[in-house]
């Protein structure tokens, strides 16, 4: 199954995958804090992902790293 | 075992960089190390930090790199060029460090032709000294040092590099490109790549203009940002090859 | 090589080949135009790089990138061009990597004039430009031991990992002397600090000027204080010159002016006044022992400095002196050397005066 992995510790919580995640499964956690206080980036839902890279491609930080299966 | 399709290069450091969320710097220094890697160059490759919010891109580049004083990095890669021309340079500024005061180093660089990569991160401002009016600053857009907003009156018109390197006889390949969404991310690797390639075939001055975002002194966040680099920059700073000596040649 | 007459500048470059010296980055400044002209034909036929920049700030860099890079490298400039490097400098010394400057002084402040002078005094022993550093400082006083230097100044440069000065007048530069350009084998230094590509190492290479924490910043300027220390230590070069005639009096001259200085001395021998006289050739560091040890002579009335700068030197001779002795200065401003019997007169109306 094609998915994401984002390391929250490394996310600064842009939000620019957010806005580049053509399926929309992507948003700043809610209730996730991480050690420098950002809201990092989760993934709602793995089972839409497509593994396009979009999302860490525009990472600024290369938190995210993508599974084709 | 799950296939991974894309992780962080191993020409960059596992250090978090100091940028700011959203900050463009960040995806450039992946397009740069990833450009360096693909070609097999980590063990070649010498970097120039510049002075600016990149000055510590030393930390983050996994490869040797020296340090510049502002504006000088095309001075310095001149220099270990000729040291040791089998190093793979580059240089990478901001739009202060490279189009103000480090105007004349990166121009000559260009006229003599040296072979090596000149990255310009052109985000319009001068953001480590806390967002003061750059030389790329465009009509209207406030900045610590025009707080009404840059008036041709008192401070001229936005600087166009690229254009202006792109007319030295000495630069083999010249660019403009943008960070602001993944096709044009997707462009701006495609273009680094080639300059880069240029250096490993000996092939004159290379020179990459990117446009990337301020968000922290342009009070805008990360999203708003690569907006306004599509809505403002864009339209002033044009896309695209200004000069390439190997389509000349066909 | 054979005794040869040679021009300063082009003796002195000739030297840095010699020396090794492979790398030059340089812009046109009188009057040491003949150093680079010179090679700029020579550094390409010896395999080496010779490149003139679009200013002394850029060739400044340019050689901060070479020395970085770990080649034997030099600039070479004059007063207001070397007032431009000084950026540059404070980075070299700061980054800990070898490289040398030729300053072949002209006439000051601003444009000046093309004329000797020695109104560099203070830029040169002082560090120069920003910051606490220093630059091992050499002062040739004859175009053969400013050859001799150079090859000095580089092997101590890679010794110390400094930046190392040739403090030159115009006229070092500008008049021709016999000259013997001994071609030694070039000492190998360790340079695996360099940063031109990692290639086997295990770890990058960092040339860094940047310490931003004010821990790393103490400590690096501790380490460089403690280099200085061992400079103090070990490579004063000092001359004195006719110190066991029981001197009435004790010139300080450097350079040029330390051999009108010989002349006057000549000259009021003549008169039947011995006059001693210690010449610094590092500049800095300063021999204060030498020039202490002359003032403590019984016989020595006064110290008399004579400097082409408006008394410069004569700091350094009042803090080697210690109060032990009057301390006089004969200075000639606006890029004239003094005669030897304008030194000898200065000497007789303090002795009239008395």
């Amino acid at each position: 199954m094609p998915h994401i992995k984002v390391d929250a510790e490394i996310c600064k919580g842009c939000g620019l995958c957010v806005r580049a995640c053509p399926k929309k499964i992507l948003r700043l956690s809610p209730t996730v804090l991480n050690q420098k206080g950002y809201n990092p980036a989760e993934c709602v839902d793995q089972s839409q992902c497509t593994a396009c890279r979009s999302c860490a491609l525009t990472c600024p930080d290369v938190a995210i790293t993508v599974y084709k299966d | 075992m799950s296939q991974v399709v894309f992780t962080k290069t191993n020409m960059l450091t596992d250090a978090i960089t100091h940028y700011c969320p959203g900050c463009g710097h960040g995806i450039v220094h992946r397009l740069v190390a990833e450009s360096i890697e693909e070609l097999g160059m980590n063990d070649r490759a010498v970097g120039i930090s510049p002075v600016g919010c990149a000055v510590f891109a030393y930390r983050y580049f996994n490869c040797d790199n020296q340090v510049a004083l502002h504006g000088r990095a095309p001075a310095v890669a001149t220099g270990i060029k000729r040291v040791s021309p089998e190093a793979i340079v580059f240089t990478y500024q901001g739009d202060g460090d490279l189009a103000s005061i480090g105007n004349a180093e990166v121009n000559h660089a260009a006229a003599r032709g040296e072979k090596f990569v000149t990255i310009l991160v052109n985000n319009g401002i001068y953001g480590m000294t806390g967002g003061q009016m750059a030389p790329t600053t465009l009509i209207g857009q406030k900045a610590t040092t025009s707080p009404q907003g840059r008036s041709v009156e008192r401070a001229g018109f936005p600087m166009k590099v690229a254009e202006m390197i792109a007319t030295h006889e000495g630069v083999q390949f010249c660019e403009r490109v943008a960070v602001n969404n993944t096709a044009n991310i997707l462009k701006a690797k495609k273009a680094i790549k080639k300059a880069f390639q240029n250096q490993v075939d000996g092939k004159g001055f290379n020179f990459i203009e990117v446009l990337s975002t301020c968000p922290t002194n342009w009070g805008l966040d990360a999203i708003e940002s690569m907006k306004w680099v599509e809505e403002k920059m864009i339209p002033y700073y044009p896309l695209g090859v200004l000069k390439d000596k190997d389509q000349e040649a066909k | 090589m054979a005794r040869v007459l040679m021009k300063g500048n082009e003796a002195i470059a000739e030297a840095a080949v010699a020396a090794g010296c492979r790398y030059f980055f340089g812009y046109p400044i009188t009057p040491q135009n003949e150093l680079p002209e010179y090679l700029s034909k020579r550094m390409f036929e010896v395999g080496g790089y010779f490149v003139q920049a679009e200013s002394e700030v850029s060739a400044i860099n340019m050689v901060y990138g070479a020395a970085g890079a770990g080649g034997r490298v030099m600039t070479s400039s004059s007063s207001p061009g070397v007032s431009l490097k000084q950026e540059g400098m404070s980075s070299i010394a700061c980054a800990e990597i070898p490289a040398v400057v030729v300053n072949m002084m002209r006439g000051g402040p601003g444009l000046g004039s093309i004329q000797a002078s020695q109104a560099d005094y203070f830029q040169a022993t002082r560090g120069g430009g920003h910051g606490d550093y220093r630059t091992l400082t050499y002062a040739p006083a004859s175009i053969q031991e400013a050859c001799d230097l150079m090859v000095r100044a580089f092997d101590k440069a890679d010794e110390y990992r400094a930046l190392c000065l040739i403090l030159g007048d115009g006229m070092i530069g500008q008049m021709m002397e016999p000259v013997e350009i001994k071609a030694s084998e070039v000492k190998k230094f360790d340079k695996s600090w360099a940063a031109r590509g990692r290639g086997d190492r295990k770890h990058n290479s960092i040339i860094n000027t940047l310490y931003i924490t004010h821990e790393e910043l103490t400590e690096l300027n501790e380490r460089l204080q403690a280099k200085y220390k061992v400079m103090e230590e070990k490579e004063v070069l000092v001359e004195t010159y006719n110190l066991d005639s029981n001197p009435e009096y004790v010139l300080v001259a450097y350079g040029t002016v330390s051999r009108i200085c010989k002349n006057g001395i000549a000259k009021l021998k003549e008169k039947g006044i011995n006059v001693g006289m210690v010449r610094p050739i590092t500049v800095w560091p300063f021999p204060k022992q030498a020039v202490l040890d002359a003032a403590k002579k019984a016989s020595v009335k006064a110290m008399v400095t004579v400097e082409m700068s408006a008394g410069q030197l004569v700091e350094d001779v009042e803090l080697s002196v210690k109060g032990v002795k009057p301390v006089e200065l004969f200075s000639r401003l606006g890029a004239l050397p003094p005669t030897p019997d304008e030194v000898a007169d200065f000497v007789l109306a303090l002795k009239g005066r008395k």
